[in-house]
Parts: structure tokens; C-alpha cells; sequence
């Protein structure tokens, strides 16, 4: 109603000049025209300038005597013609007083009134008589009073007396003088935040204003489910690997056998991997229940004494050590199966790949987990040379964005030659470690029935490690695990590995 | 890997010249070894003690820490490790070892009793004569002993060092196996006697002796070697002797390796005396020993003789994958301590017999000597030989990425037609005629007359056409739009476009600015203020088909590559939808 009122005489008027008067004309809350003046001069529909006035205002006790009459005139038109006894005065005022006042008030006329009067010689007190002194008196008080409420000008002097006797005091007053503003309209449109179906259906989004909207701050978060960062970086390298012609071995078994694990790999039962401190060896089912036996025959010559040219490690091997279970230290123990298997029918040449879970007992730090994923890549065909190893690793890593490598003698027990994968890495500026490849040692292949000229290049890294790299990540325990922070995985990149 | 440490001004000295770091790290890289630490004697004693870095004076001898292949025990050694590096830069001849002639009667003898097979069975014997120790020498003659206890011997499980200053000590000897009880004997660094029993109680509290005590406690007998005068040489494989101690001054070296597993005991012993045969009177002659059972049968140890193998020089080739003439192959042999005789075979194939060395215990088959031929030729130098193999498409397999991280946020994704007609693309939209159009000459009917410059009119269409679908409605397409082309032979260009809309009774233009957010986040993009060219920034835009004030530019590194806002109402009339909808449409190519 206020905001109408305003809109609506500024259709037809200048200007609103003083909203204290305009609040009286139109018989609105000033307080309430107030507010409503400050928002439309928020949105620019007018202009508001500011008014400030002072102007005396009365108090209570003043406002009885506009009432009534003032407190002295009050009491002396209660003082008997004949006089009375002092003792009597104020039960013969109070009876005189306006029934509706209680009797608290009436003590404090009277007690006012007799000061007054008495100050203004209009009664006299002699042997405890009170007698007039004057036949008439005027009610100036409450005159000035009713002058002063109605905003008329009153002497300096009357007004310092009023303001003695406080029956008045000063009051600023603040209202505004109101124009059209810019965005002036004789009705204001609701600001939204959103376009809504009511606005198309009521063809109201001609009209609407939005509020307006913060581009320098984000929208609303999206809802959805994320990738695991390490899975994302797995799932890129399988595309590599099938491009590049490799097939999936199956990794679904984490429980293995010594033999599978070490002994078909040539791996001899002294060797320090297979200490405890190393390997988890299990408790339940502690022993493997059965193995090939004429392969395990086969291995178990081939490390004693040797065999296919070699001249074995020289030693008693023992069958209960690779009976022994174990979490699998590494695939490698599944690629051993894959290749007996293979080596069971006519051969075909095989490209295998895996990406899975491996167990190591370590101690958990910075870089090091008791649990990871090795990726592992093997070729299996006759004529392989450590050429063709290096160019199978130069089209591997440059896909995943090492292309600088260098390689490095090493030592394995199931390689031979075997390499040291470094590359050059241009943040640090340095060659880091990547990976190990090598050729597996006919030791490992001939036992399982693989022909002499079969040979098998294979390669090995952590999926942790490039992704660490990948994303900076210097604390394995932030990429992998229980501890992982979960905004991290959601806010994690797509990961562009391959796409090079 | 077994890290050894040496004095890296004795290492030069022994090399015959100095390297800088970096070259030295170069030809670690080459020959398979790796310089892991480089520090100094008082910096290894403060981290032992924590205590604070301190910045190494002038004088102090720096240290490097090399880490060997754990299969070259010849390598645990400075002696060792100079000899195989000159003989690798062709600075030394392969040493010859021999075995000291001399008669049976003469020899020194070890004999062995039936009871030790119930704890320790193998013993074998060296004698090194005329032995020159200095300090560098000596501790590195102890230094090489408890490296080969750490590694091959598996913490002397598998064998266990003693080694005497033959001048105290009279053969024969005999190495039994007695009840603790009986054996009474001053160990090395004390200065009473003790009993086995006694002493094994003594040692629980040694930290660096206690770690092998399991290996006989608990056993009824315990090995024990003495001399014709019943000193006691050694309680093996815990503590030797006093009396029979090494010290600077030892001439003549008695060394025995007591054993579970022969072959590990004759390496152990092997190394030992071909790594300080250097330092003998006769350089790398070595004294025989003859052990003798009680069932009769001996042997005289150390054994010295080269292993012989045949191979063909077509197995190194093909292994390695290079064409390496006969001598070139040689060369290389002889660079990893491997003598190679050239011979021509009856099918006149050049082939070699290689003798190994005693040293070179680590190769066992062809394949070790292809190694260190590949190793002597330099693996990188080996030519790569490639396989076929193919790529992906590098635009095709980075729009299937962000399809799927859309998907995951909940937008459906639509495949809509590229064919549309000529008003879907501009009044339709509130636009003017689109001038970068690709204009069907023949089409059938209107709805094929344009090839798609925006992927608006088929997401709006499908919209048009789901009106029944519960609300909110997400889709999204990634699709190529067409413009006319300048640059290309056939005047026209495929572009790569992502599009969403979110349709419900509210436009959801925040969710739509929100899923700008997380696209620019699966990229990798940081959100930065307006000007930077670091991330991407949103600014507001004016464009007809959206409405005011609800509309704005997606600014990645500078380029306008999108915009997002509620979608004209005059627009969504236009197609038909009676529902508010928010729109993106961003050129993807940008990220690749």
C-alpha cells in the first residue's frame, strides 16, 4: 500500500517532498513509508535525499497537562475561596482530579501544583491556613504546551522554562524528499533468481528482473559418483596395452604356492625374497594342495643340477618349501601359469598383460606399501632379442608419457639379460627408476615344455608409482588406501595417459 | 642390492685416474652398478649417532657407497670392484689363478668327523702365503667377510667364514662337532676362557653375535675346528679363536669355510682368496687344502678351474639382436672377465669357448654370457626392433573421457541428427541467418536443407519431444558441428562440441554453471579472475538465444571457447517446450 502510494503520486507528481507530511496526508506509518522508500531507492526506482528536522517533543506528565490542565492550575482552582487547612489541601485535591487518574499521579499533581503555585504567588500559606492569592489565573503552561505539539513557534525564553520543568525535550526527526529514480516504473517487478515454469505459463518473464548474478564465484557443485585417480590411470594403460596387441591374463588369485611364486621362476630357495621379512607366507591354508608333479620334477632338477646348459644353483632342493602359501609377491607368478599352460599344446606366440594387487611385507612409509598393483607386459615368441625388448618398452612408456629412456644392467633371478627401465624426468631434471624388464632365463622356460628357440621378453612396474609422477603425489598413502581423502578422488582430473 | 662402501680417492687410485662424479655415475650405469650415496666417514658416524649435519671438512676421505648385483660376490670388494672396472676399460688382462703345486704329503690337511654332519657338514680350506696386510687392506679383508656373511651365506646360515694367522696354528686339523660342555676355548676380542654353553649365554647380550646364535643352539653338538695342539680355531659359524686372531702383521692366512650347502661354501671360499690372492707373494696363487672324511673320501680345496662353455656366436647375435663380428665379440668377452677361444665348427659356424673364472660364480648359462656381451656393447647402443602396433585417435578417445565423466555428474547422453533445418540454426534460435552454414544442395525436406553449426537445435528438439519424461531432464551430447572453412580443400571443417541442458520447473541455470565447474575440473583447469590466462574465468555475455542477465562466456586461457545461460523463453516457444531449461554448449577441441 505504502509502496503504491509512493509510485502512484509520482506518476502524476515531481516529487515527494516531505515523506513526514506525505505519511500524514495519507495516513501511512512513517516508519513503515520509511522502509519502503529505502528499498525502491535500492533498485533505482526513486531517489531518495535525506531530511533531517528537530522538534520538541512532550513528555508524559506534559501530555496530561494538554489534557487536564497544568498541574498549578489545577491545584489552585482546587484551593476553597474561603481557604483551607493546609492538612486538608491535598485530600481536597485529589478529590477535585479527574476520576480516571490514579492516585499515584494525583500525589505528583499535587505535589507539582503546590510548588508551582506557590512559586507563582497565586496561593499563600499563614498559620497552617492556604488562602488564594489572586482571584483568576490563566492556563499558560498548557497553552505553550499545545502550541509546541501542533509545531508552532514558542518563545525562547517559555522554552527554556518547559525545558526545565521537563516538559518538553528536543527530538531529531529524519525523513526524505523522494523523485523518480532511473528505474522509475508505477509498478515495481519481483526480482527472481531463476527462471521458473509459472513465469512461461503466465507469460510473466517479459516483466521479471533477476537479481543479480556473482560470475566470479562457482555454481552449484554437481552431484554424481567418481573414479578411483588409480583406476582411472589402470584403465588407460589396458588401452595401451591392447593396442599394442596384448591380451588380459587372468589375476584373480592372490593366494599362491611357493612354487608358482619362486621355484618355477628359477627364483632358488635361499634367495632373500623368500624370507619372511619380505614374503607373506600363510597361516590357513599354510601348503598348496597340489602341483604338476612332472613339471615340479623338472624345476626341481633344473635348480640342483641344472639342465637345457645350465649348471644349476647347486643345492638340495626341498619340496615343503614350495609347498609353502603365500600371498603372491608378485603377477609374475600368474604370467608362470600363463606360460606353462601355453607350453602344454602346439606354440603360438603369445603377447600377454596384467594390472593387479601384489603383497609385499613391508613396512608401510612414504613410497612403500605392504600391498600395491604391478603392471607387467610380456612377449612370448621364437627370435626375440633384447633389441626387440627395447622397442617394445620405447612404444610402452612413450605412451605413457616417458619417452626418454635409458637402461641399465641388472640383477634378477629370472632374467637374463635383464634391464633397469630409467627415465629422464623433466620436472626434476634427473633419471629416475621406472621399471625392470628382462628375458626370461631358459631355466624358467624349458622345464615347462617351451621349445629352445621360444624366447619371452617381459617388463614390470608399479601402477602406483607412474600415477604418483603423473599427479605429483609424494605420499603413496595419499593415492592408495583407506587414508585416501575422498575430495581428492573427486576432484581428481581425467586422466589423459595414451592420448599422446 | 648389496651396498659396498669404498674410499673413493683409494677406488681412483686403484682405477688409475680420477673421474668427476657424474662420469664415475656414468660408468656405474654401464657396467650395472650404481653409485647410490656419496659421504664421508664422520658424516656416516654422525647419522649413526643423529647428530646434526655438519659441512664436511677438506680433509675428511669421501666415501662411496656403491650398490652391486646381489649374484657378484667378486663385486663386495674394493679389490674386486677396481679389478672387474679395469678389466671392463680394457686397462687389465683377465688374472690367471692357480692353484700352488705342491705334493700331497706336504699339503695341509683338514679332517672332517662323522658327528658334524648333524649340524654342519661341509668344511672347505684355503691358505693365502706371503700376505702384505696394510690397514685399507685389512679392513677391507673383514670388511668382505661380513658382506659375504650378510649375502650369500644368509647370515652365515649357509656358510661361515673363519680366517687365522696360520703362523699361530699347526695342521692337521680336524673339524668335529662336540657337546658345548666340552669345548673350552678364548674367543676373539676376550680374554678368558669359556665353555660353548657358557659363551652362547655370554653372546645374548651382543648385539651383532646374537642374531646367529639359533642357528646351532639348541643342537646336541657344536661344530668346532681345531689344530694338532686342540686350539680351538673356530666355534663356527659364531666366533672364532683368540689365538689364532689376523692381525698387520700376519704373513700366512689360514681360511675356512664351514657350510650346509657345498657349492655356496666353495664361492665363499673362491672369493676370498681370489679377491686377496692379489696382495700374496706369488700374486693370485692360492694354497691347496686337502679335506679328508672318516668314510674315506677328500677333496683339495679351493677349486680354481675355469668353467668351459660352447657358444656359438649366432646365439649371442640373435639374443642380443646385433651382427657382431667373431673378434668384436671376443673383445667384448674379454671385457666382463670372460676368456673366449675363436673356433670354426664343421658347418663353418664361428663359435667360442669361454672359460669363466672362479670369480664368476653368477653365470650359469648362455643366456649369463649373452648378458655381459650386451652389457661390454652397451645396452643403449642395442638398435630398437619394433613391433606393428597402432594408436588411438587421439580426439575421438579424449571425447569419450569427458562423456563419461558428464554421465557420472547425471546428464543422459542424446545423439541427435546433424541434419537440420536452416531455421532450427537461426530464427529458431533468435539468430540471424547462419552465413557458416554447410547448405544441403538436394534435401528431401526441410529437415535436411543444413549440416548442424550448434548442437542447440537437436538437444531442444529432443527436449520438445520428451515433454512426458519426469522432471528434471539432464542430456547431454558430445558431436562435431560444421562451419565453412576457408583453409580446407573442401571449404569446410568438422568442430568438436559438448552440450548439456537441465530442464525442470526451475531453469537450473546454477546446476548448469555448476557442471561448467566440473568440467573445467576433469580437465585440470583452475578457476582464476577475470584477465587471467592461467584457468578459466566466466564473464557475462548478450547472446539472442539466451535470456539477460542470465547468460555468460566460458574464458579459458584468454579464448571464449562456450556459453552457458536459461535459454530465451521466446526459444523454448519456439521448439515447443513448456518448461525453463539452462543450456552449455563449449568447443572441446580447446583441451586437447
Amino acid at each position: 500500500m505504502a509502496e503504491e502510494a509512493v509510485l502512484g503520486h509520482l506518476e502524476h507528481n515531481q516529487e515527494i517532498s516531505d515523506s513526514g507530511v506525505f505519511s500524514q496526508e495519507k495516513g501511512i506509518d512513517h516508519d513503515e513509508l520509511v522502509n519502503i522508500i529505502k528499498s525502491l531507492n535500492g533498485f533505482g526506482l526513486v531517489i531518495a535525499a535525506d531530511i533531517k528536522r528537530e522538534k520538541w517533543l512532550l513528555s508524559d506528565e506534559a501530555q496530561s497537562y494538554v489534557k487536564y490542565g497544568s498541574a498549578e492550575v489545577l491545584l489552585f482552582e482546587a484551593v476553597p475561596a474561603e481557604g483551607t487547612a493546609k492538612a486538608k489541601l491535598q485530600e481536597i485535591v485529589k478529590s477535585k482530579l479527574p476520576a480516571d487518574l490514579d492516585d499515584t499521579t494525583k500525589s505528583l499533581i499535587y505535589d507539582k501544583g503546590w510548588a508551582q503555585a506557590m512559586k507563582n504567588k497565586w496561593v499563600g500559606l499563614a498559620d497552617s491556613q492556604v488562602s488564594r492569592k489572586v482571584e483568576h489565573v490563566e492556563d499558560r503552561v498548557k497553552d505553550l504546551l499545545i502550541q509546541i505539539q501542533n509545531g508552532e513557534a514558542v518563545g525562547a525564553k517559555d522554552i527554556d522554562a518547559l525545558k526545565r520543568r521537563r516538559l518538553i525535550s528536543l527530538q531529531i526527526w529524519k525523513g526524505y524528499s523522494v523523485k523518480k529514480g532511473p528505474n522509475y516504473a508505477p509498478k515495481r517487478k519481483k526480482a527472481a533468481t531463476d527462471l521458473v515454469r509459472d513465469h512461461l505459463q503466465r507469460d510473466e518473464w517479459k516483466d521479471i528482473e533477476f537479481k543479480e548474478y556473482n560470475f566470479l564465484a562457482k555454481g552449484q557443485p554437481t552431484e554424481g559418483g567418481c573414479l578411483h585417480p588409480l583406476y582411472k590411470v589402470k584403465q588407460q594403460i589396458q588401452m595401451i596395452f591392447l593396442q599394442m596387441g596384448f591380451e588380459e591374463m587372468p589375476t584373480n588369485n592372490y593366494v599362491e604356492s611357493s612354487f608358482w611364486n619362486f621355484d618355477a621362476l628359477f627364483q632358488p630357495q635361499q634367495h632373500p625374497a623368500r624370507d619372511s621379512h619380505d614374503t607373506f607366507f600363510l597361516k590357513v591354508p599354510s601348503t598348496t594342495n597340489s602341483l604338476p608333479e612332472e613339471y615340479v620334477e623338472r624345476v626341481k632338477t633344473v635348480h640342483e643340477s641344472g639342465g637345457y646348459g645350465s649348471r644349476g644353483y647347486g643345492y638340495d632342493w626341498k619340496r615343503e618349501e614350495a609347498n609353502k602359501n603365500l600371498l603372491r609377491t608378485h603377477t609374475t607368478a600368474v604370467s608362470t601359469r600363463m606360460l606353462y599352460a601355453l607350453a602344454q599344446g602346439p606354440f603360438t606366440p603369445k603377447r600377454y598383460y596384467s594390472i593387479d594387487r601384489v603383497f609385499r611385507n613391508e613396512a608401510v612409509d612414504r613410497t612403500h606399501l605392504a600391498e600395491f598393483h604391478q603392471i607387467e607386459g610380456l612377449i612370448c615368441d621364437r627370435g626375440l632379442s633384447l633389441g626387440h625388448l627395447r622397442g617394445v618398452l620405447e612404444d610402452f612408456f612413450s605412451r605413457i608419457g616417458m619417452s626418454k629412456l635409458k637402461f641399465k644392467p641388472a640383477y634378477n633371478p629370472y632374467t637374463e639379460p635383464s634391464m633397469e627401465i630409467f627415465s629422464y624426468h623433466e620436472g626434476l631434471k634427473k633419471w629416475v627408476e621406472i621399471g625392470n624388464s628382462g628375458m626370461f632365463r631358459p631355466e624358467m622356460l624349458r622345464p615347462m615344455g617351451l621349445p629352445e628357440d621360444v624366447q619371452v621378453i617381459a617388463w614390470g612396474l608399479s601402477l602406483e608409482r607412474p600415477t604418483m609422477i603423473l599427479y605429483g603425489i609424494d605420499n603413496i598413502r595419499d593415492l592408495f588406501g583407506h587414508k585416501v581423502d575422498l575430495s581428492l578422488t573427486k576432484r581428481n582430473p581425467i586422466c589423459r595417459l595414451g592420448l599422446n | 642390492m648389496p651396498t659396498v662402501s669404498v674410499g673413493r680417492d683409494r677406488l681412483f687410485a686403484a682405477l688409475g685416474r680420477s673421474y668427476t662424479q657424474e662420469e664415475f655415475e656414468d660408468l656405474c650405469f654401464k657396467f650395472g652398478i650404481e653409485l647410490d650415496d656419496v659421504t664421508t666417514e664422520k658424516a656416516i658416524i654422525r647419522k649413526e649417532k643423529h647428530l646434526e649435519e655438519e659441512e664436511p671438512s677438506e680433509d675428511e676421505e669421501v666415501i662411496y657407497k656403491i650398490e652391486v648385483p646381489a649374484n657378484r660376490y667378486d663385486l663386495l670388494c674394493l679389490e674386486g670392484l677396481s679389478q672387474a672396472l679395469r678389466i671392463f676399460a680394457g686397462l687389465d688382462p683377465i688374472p690367471t689363478y692357480t692353484v700352488a703345486t705342491i705334493s700331497k704329503e706336504s699339503m695341509l690337511k683338514m679332517h672332517v668327523k662323522p658327528e658334524t654332519s648333524q649340524i654342519r657338514p661341509y668344511v672347505v680350506c684355503a691358505v693365502l702365503r706371503g700376505v702384505t696386510f696394510d690397514e685399507t687392506r685389512y679392513n677391507s679383508f673383514i670388511d668382505l667377510q661380513d658382506r659375504l656373511h650378510q649375502n650369500i651365506c644368509r647370515r652365515r646360515t649357509l656358510v661361515a667364514i673363519g680366517t687365522h694367522d696360520l703362523d699361530t696354528i699347526e695342521g692337521p686339523f680336524t673339524y668335529e662337532a662336540l657337546a658345548p660342555k666340552d669345548i673350552k676355548f678364548t674367543p676373539l676380542k676376550q680374554t678368558r676362557n669359556f665353555s660353548a654353553d657358557e659363551l652362547m649365554e655370554f653372546y645374548k647380550k651382543d648385539l651383532k653375535l646374537k642374531k646367529f646364535l639359533h642357528i646351532i643352539e639348541g643342537s646336541p653338538v657344536y661344530p668346532v675346528i681345531y689344530d694338532q695342539k686342540r686350539t680351538v680355531l673356530s666355534l663356527p659359524p659364531i666366533i672364532n679363536g683368540a689365538h689364532s686372531a689376523i692381525t698387520l702383521k700376519t704373513k700366512n692366512v689360514f681360511i675356512e669355510c664351514t657350510a650346509t650347502d657345498l657349492t655356496k661354501a666353495n664361492i665363499v671360499l673362491n672369493t676370498m682368496v681370489t679377491m686377496f690372492s692379489m696382495y700374496c707373494e706369488r700374486k693370485f696363487e692360492v694354497e691347496p687344502v686337502e679335506v679328508t672324511y672318516t668314510d674315506g673320501r677328500s677333496y683339495v680345496s679351493p677349486d680354481l678351474s675355469f668353467y668351459q662353455m660352447e657358444v656359438p656366436l649366432s646365439y649371442l647375435t640373435k639374443l642380443i639382436g646385433v651382427s657382431l663380428p667373431a673378434h668384436e665379440s671376443a673383445c667384448l668377452l674379454n671385457k666382463m672377465q670372460l676368456h673366449a677361444k675363436h673356433s670354426i665348427s664343421e658347418k663353418n659356424e664361428a663359435s667360442f669357448t669361454i672359460s669363466v673364472p672362479p670369480t664368476r660364480s653368477d653365470i650359469l648359462h648362455l643366456c649369463d654370457v649373452a648378458e655381459d656381451v650386451a652389457i661390454a656393447y652397451g645396452y643403449n647402443e642395442i638398435p630398437k626392433i619394433t613391433f606393428p602396433s597402432v594408436k588411438p585417435q587421439l580426439l575421438n578417445k579424449f571425447s569419450d573421457l569427458i562423456r563419461e565423466e558428464i554421465a557420472t555428474v547425471g546428464y543422459t547422453e542424446v545423439l541427435t541428427w546433424i541434419l537440420c533445418s536452416s531455421k532450427e540454426i537461426s530464427t529458431m534460435l533468435n539468430r540471424a541467418e547462419d552465413k557458416t552454414a554447410v547448405i544441403n544442395g538436394n534435401p528431401r525436406s526441410a529437415d535436411f536443407e543444413v549440416v548442424r553449426t550448434t548442437l542447440m537445435p537437436g538437444i531442444l528438439k529432443t527436449v520438445g519431444h520428451n515433454k512426458d519424461h519426469p522432471k528434471p531432464i539432464k542430456i547431454f551430447e558430445v558431436g562435431d558441428v560444421v562451419q565453412l572453412d576457408e583453409k580446407k580443400d573442401v571449404g569446410a571443417s568438422n568442430y568438436r562440441k559438448l552440450a548439456a541442458l537441465h530442464c525442470g520447473s526451475t531453469s537450473g541455470f546454477e546446476l548448469i554453471h555448476g557442471l561448467v565447474d566440473r568440467i573445467m575440473e576433469v580437465m585440470g583447469t583452475p578457476f582464476v579472475s577475470p584477465g587471467d590466462k592461467t584457468g578459466y574465468y566466466i564473464e557475462s555475455s548478450n547472446e539472442p538465444e539466451y535470456l539477460k542477465g542470465r547468460q555468460a562466456h566460458i574464458i579459458f586461457k584468454g579464448e571464449k571457447i562456450g556459453t552457458f545461460g536459461i535459454v530465451h523463453p521466446q526459444v523454448l516457444h519456439n521448439f515447443d517446450i513448456p518448461d525453463p531449461c539452462s543450456f552449455v554448449e563449449i568447443d572441446i577441441e580447446k583441451f586437447l
